[in-house]
């Protein structure tokens, strides 16, 4: 949920990267976070495992300028993509403004894709929320691998709704933070819009 | 409950003066207030060599990751943890469901004390974001978002 400080004069908002594991959602944010100047950022964190498989979240703090003088801050959280961490992801889902869900584009992760699309429907319905109604993007990733499935597989098995959708390699950077504006840009419409 | 959605100066204030307090009150090196999304709203102490926003968001991913656990074993919310260091103790506190109380103290204080002082600034907390959420649901503030425009949010993400 939003949090908005009329005090310090700041806009809260939490994004979650959902997906399958070893899908590059930290990946994403350790490239977002190589690229932003040190005074737009804060610490970011990883609670992995000993073989860096996350395994609570990642955290990674962001500043994305101003709006009529309030701040516009961003937390930005990974799930643990892993199967066996379903109860952590739930957690983490408590009080999302908006999500993406990276997608592994290697033809081999089709089936992997598909069940976490399902359990992230199903974990933000059990928390009080609809993805239809959520800002919500997708990043098919790993566009760059030689065994990546066709974009028109893709986009019809993982996006019926037809949301908004980029291509990426997050190792090098390509459409990262395209994705992560599309997302934080949804979700300051939607603030506006509800109020 | 997630944590509070608004804060306003006046209650920023007092929440702020309620923290210090605290602080003095129970010979604590630091005190902070989180929503339970781990958003941080107020701090007093010796906070300057803390990394509050992280501090904020793991102590909040700590309190959700108890929270999983009362539900498995069908207990209501464990209102309270204490971590004990070599120097410094933590000591969490659910206040009112909706927020985080974190006192962090060392050997000038003790469990017991920090446990005392913590009952009554809750209480106190309480009150506050009674008001808050009253305030609110009044609307009696004109909000930011009514008047950001598309080209506001456009404009920021212009490269």
């Amino acid at each position: 949920m939003s949090f908005i400080n009329y005090s310090s004069r700041e806009i809260n908002c939490k994004l979650v990267y959902y997906g399958p594991g070893l899908c590059g959602k930290t990946t994403n944010l350790q490239y977002i976070y190589q690229k932003t100047s040190p005074d737009a950022k804060g610490k970011m964190i990883s609670l992995a495992t000993e073989t860096e498989r996350t395994l609570f979240f990642d955290f990674l703090p962001l500043s994305l300028g101003e709006i009529r003088g309030f701040k516009t801050r961003f937390h930005l959280y990974t799930v643990p993509g892993q199967v066996f961490y379903d109860a952590s992801r739930k957690l983490i889902l408590k009080g999302v403004d908006g999500v993406v869900f990276v997608a592994d584009s290697q033809i081999e992760r089709m089936e992997a894709n598909i069940e976490s699309l399902e359990n992230l429907r199903l974990n933000l319905t059990e928390q009080g929320y609809d993805l239809d109604k959520l800002p919500y993007v997708i990043q098919y990733n790993k566009r760059d691998l030689p065994n990546a499935a066709p974009m028109d597989q893709l986009k019809g098995v993982l996006n019926p709704t037809k949301v908004p959708e980029f291509e990426a390699c997050a190792t090098s950077g390509v459409g990262v933070f395209d994705t992560l504006k599309a997302v934080a840009k949804a979700v300051l419409t939607e603030l506006k819009r509800g109020s | 409950m997630s944590g509070p959605d608004v804060m306003f100066p006046e209650e920023q204030q007092q929440m702020s003066l309620v923290c210090q307090r605290l602080a003095r009150d129970a010979n604590a090196k630091a005190v902070l207030l989180i929503g339970r999304d781990g958003q941080p709203i107020a701090e007093a102490g010796d906070v300057d060599e803390l990394d509050v926003t992280s501090l904020s968001s793991l102590t909040a991913g700590n309190v959700a990751a108890t929270g999983g656990i009362s539900k498995i074993l069908r207990e209501k919310d464990f209102t309270s943890q204490f971590h004990e260091g070599e120097k410094t103790h933590v000591h969490i506190t659910l206040v009112g469901g909706r927020a985080i109380l974190v006192v962090l103290f060392d050997e000038r204080s003790s469990l017991g004390l920090v446990r005392l002082r913590v009952k009554k600034s809750s209480d106190e907390m309480v009150r506050l974001f009674d008001q808050v959420a009253k305030k609110a649901a009044a609307k009696s503030q004109p909000s930011i978002l009514t008047e950001i425009t598309d080209s506001d949010i456009d404009n920021l993400f212009n490269d």
